[in-house]
């Protein structure tokens, strides 16, 4: 180890004495007569940051607004312990500029030790995300106590369905955007196999996407269950569709109340849904199966990505801390057309969507909301402000009918900082 | 910079199988040749910029194919990817361009004058004509690996060498991403545009990245010599007008790349190529000449006879539709042009198209007159 990092440096300096000669092609040539992996690393030294530093002037995201030339140079040729890179990383960011009204992220994680390693990005992509959430003093608090959730049960003239979703990783395994065929493959066995050990209304089955049937597919189709091939440029310009279906499946419960995808945009992506407004008992159901997957992987001697601060490690930096998006399809008929209904929404920190999920648009009155945050506050913490704000919005609802007024409630406050 | 899988020394930790694509629903040229045997001998392997095995193959991982239409499947990200990784590349080689032997040397002929006629096709017929081939530039990596600073170095020696030409060579260079509206609309309505490339088959082998830094179209003042910077390979060089004189359009052809050629190896940075695979681009598909010569030609009578893909193919000759290639062709227009690129040389394959589109004029016009056609059809060249 020693002698050859000794090699690499005298390497090194020969071709930038012979560069600082003018002799740039002669540098490229010396360097082309060598073989082996350092000459890479070498000609990476004949281009420095400043050289390979993108061009974000016309980008709107998290990304673009944090990286910097200086920390671009800092941490360009450094690499994780599965040697992912920074490039890697913002690679998304680069190619997808954003718009000017909606701030995508711009990066993504390759591992668990990339939010470290890359920490002088992370960090500040981490805030600006997560309001103000500073991962180098905060700690995130993770709940997964479901009695402790009151008032959970909405009115279903106006909740037509419950849902609430989170990702999970395992620890070891390369993130989406870095792993291996191998790597895949592994975590797909990992995850079915501790599935494969769930009783009683948890028991189900697992469909790979490489070997379902017609039958089957259109089935899962009709249940609203079948993820796709990713097509958003987010997603396949960090690499995350290569290989595809390869190691890529769903599995749900007989009842179809209890879902995961496998090999998405994460590992896994866990689903607890249900018609009507019971979202005590989809919480319960959500709360209980993770603990039990997670027992049945510690059995295996394997364990989900988690530590202190970042709460629950996932690909995207916007899905930290809880990675949990508890939501209702809801008709809000008057509510929705008043003009201080995004205000109220904003105030009780809850986001709207149509009825197909992101960045589609509501049909009729009727529509998702969910949580906006994600880390800094608790499973539970989330879940409990998502149901106080839509018995909220349903009380509303049901002011305006009766041609009452109602108020725009204050905003909650965020974890201090 | 290296891209993609960079772990590779990780990825050896697992075993052949494990990390060996799943290619049973697979129709391109490597998937035809990649064995787990030959995926578990090369795997280790990486060429001294770092292109590793999994870099060369994920196009191909990707993209299925069609039972139809047979893709490469593979791309290389340097020039010694041909080397490293030949036990996968030189039978793809052969099998995409009719058998060529790893032991068989290529002929470069860029001597325009012994092209034999080629001035006199018939322009009622032949609406225009064009040839393009592709160069690398030796010392950079290959548009699949390259990163940001390769490509803005291969951007500003390109500019470098073409605004230095004079003559019928003046011209300008028009980087993507600072053209104005004005200058866009009318590279669009010349057809000179390039875009973003949307195919899988290209940003599946990370041709896109960083779009579009680093990427620009340079063309000389009389709009007949074009050359896209960054897009699939380093430089794509086209000349082109309208009419059959394919002559003149190969004699601007060769003397440009010449000229540019010179220019570059001044830098020190001369062309990649070699005696055997001729000129080192990008998709094995294009090694030896990477040139495609042809025309629009209108052939509404010869396309619809039955013989009309069999005179193609005997000709060596291939036929598109008028939007380049998986386009369909419009009002009897097609756009015929030669089928080879290895083996044989420049000035070879456009006289293959230039006597072959020729005879399928005469042809054409015999139909015209209700005679047939038979008598006139070639044997195989």
């Amino acid at each position: 180890m020693a002698s050859s990092f000794t090699r690499l440096i005298s390497g090194r300096n020969t071709a930038a004495l012979l560069a600082s000669l003018g002799a740039g092609t002669m540098a490229t040539g010396f360097l082309m007569s060598e073989t082996g992996p350092l000459a890479a690393d070498k000609k990476t030294k004949l281009y420095p940051p400043s050289s390979d530093f993108p061009d974000l002037r016309k980008h709107n995201n998290c990304m673009a607004a944090a990286l910097t030339p200086a920390i671009y140079a800092k941490l360009r040729d450094k690499v994780t312990p599965n040697n992912w890179t920074l490039d890697q990383s913002i690679q998304t960011g680069v190619d997808n500029p954003g718009h000017p009204f909606i701030k995508t992220v711009g990066c993504v994680a390759g591992d668990e030790e990339s939010y470290e390693v890359f920490a002088e990005l992370f960090d500040p992509v981490i805030k600006d995300r997560h309001n103000g959430y500073d991962p180098r003093t905060m700690k995130h608090p993770t709940d997964l106590d479901s009695s402790k959730i009151t008032n959970a049960v909405f009115d279903e003239n106006y909740v037509l369905s419950s849902r609430v979703r989170t990702g999970r990783s395992i620890r070891g395994l390369s993130l989406p955007p870095a792993c291996s065929r191998a790597e895949r493959r592994e975590v797909e066995r990992v995850v079915v196999t501790a599935l494969a050990g769930l009783k009683g209304d948890l028991a189900g089955r697992y469909y790979g996407l490489g070997d379902m049937t017609e039958k089957e597919q259109q089935q899962l189709i009709d249940d609203h269950f079948l993820f796709d091939k990713p097509v958003s440029p987010l997603l396949t310009c960090a690499f995350m569709a290569r290989d595809w279906p390869d190691a890529r499946g769903i599995w749900h419960n007989n009842e179809k109340t209890f879902l995961i995808w496998v090999n998405e945009e994460d590992h896994t992506r866990v689903i607890s849904m249900e018609k009507g407004g019971n979202m005590k008992r989809v919480f319960e159901r959500f709360c209980r199966g993770l603990k039990q997957v997670e027992h049945l992987i510690q059995e295996r001697g394997w364990e989900f990505m988690w530590n202190e601060h970042l709460g629950y490690i996932l690909t995207c930096p916007s899905n930290l801390g809880t990675g949990l998006r508890a939501g209702v399809h809801v008709r809000l008929p008057k509510l929705s057309q008043d003009p201080r209904f995004s205000k109220i929404l904003d105030n009780l920190r809850l986001q709207k969507r149509g009825t197909g999920g992101v960045d589609t648009a509501a049909t009729g009155d009727t529509f998702d909301i969910s949580n906006n945050d994600r880390l800094g506050k608790s499973e539970v913490e989330l879940v409990q402000l998502l149901v106080d704000g839509v018995n909220h919005l349903i009380e509303c609802e049901k002011k305006l009918e009766k041609g009452q007024d109602i108020k725009v409630p204050a905003p909650i406050t965020q974890f201090r900082k | 910079m290296p891209f993609g899988n960079t772990h590779n020394n990780f990825k050896l930790n697992y075993k052949v199988e494990e990390e060996y694509p799943d290619l049973s629903k697979h129709n391109n040229h490597m998937a035809k040749v990649l064995t787990k045997e030959l995926y578990g001998k090369l795997r280790d392997k990486q060429t001294p910029n770092g292109f590793t095995l999994d870099d060369v193959i994920q196009t191909g991982v990707d993209n299925p194919g069609h039972p139809f239409i047979m893709t490469v499947g593979c791309v290389a990200g340097d020039e010694e990817s041909y080397e490293v990784f030949k036990d996968l590349l030189d039978p793809i080689i052969s099998d995409r361009h009719n058998g060529y032997k790893a032991t068989d040397k290529h002929k470069t002929d860029l001597n325009f004058e012994n092209l034999k006629g080629g001035d006199d096709l018939d322009p009622a017929y032949v609406l225009s004509s064009r040839v393009r081939t592709g160069r690398s530039i030796k010392g950079f990596t290959l548009p699949p690996h390259s990163s940001r600073g390769e490509r803005r170095g291969i951007e500003k020696l390109s500019v470098e060498a073409l605004t230095s030409l004079d003559g019928e060579f003046k011209g300008k260079y028009y980087p993507l991403k600072s053209m104005t509206d004005a200058e866009q609309e009318q590279l669009i309505n010349d057809h000179f545009l390039f875009d973003k490339p949307v195919s899988p088959l290209l940003t599946c082998a990370g041709m896109a990245r960083d779009w579009p830094d680093g990427r620009g179209i340079w063309h000389n003042d009389s709009k007949t010599f074009l050359v896209w910077v960054n897009e699939e390979d380093h430089l794509r060089v086209i000349s082109m007008q309208q009419g059959g004189n394919m002559r003149e359009v190969f004699r601007r052809f060769c003397v440009g790349l010449q000229k540019i050629e010179e220019i570059f190896k001044k830098h020190n940075h001369g062309f990649m190529w070699n005696e055997h695979l001729g000129y080192i681009l990008t998709c094995p598909s294009n090694l030896g000449t990477g040139l495609r010569g042809g025309v629009h030609v209108k052939l509404p009578k010869l396309s619809t006879h039955p013989k009309f893909d069999e005179i193609l193919t005997r000709l060596r000759l291939q036929k598109r539709g008028t939007g380049g290639v998986d386009t369909a062709s419009v009002g009897g227009v097609f756009d015929i042009s030669n089928a080879d690129r290895l083996g044989s040389s420049e000035v070879a394959q456009v006289q293959m198209v230039v006597d072959g589109v020729k005879l399928m004029v005469e042809m054409e016009k015999k139909l015209e007159k209700g005679e047939a056609i038979d008598s006139m059809i070639p044997a195989q060249k």
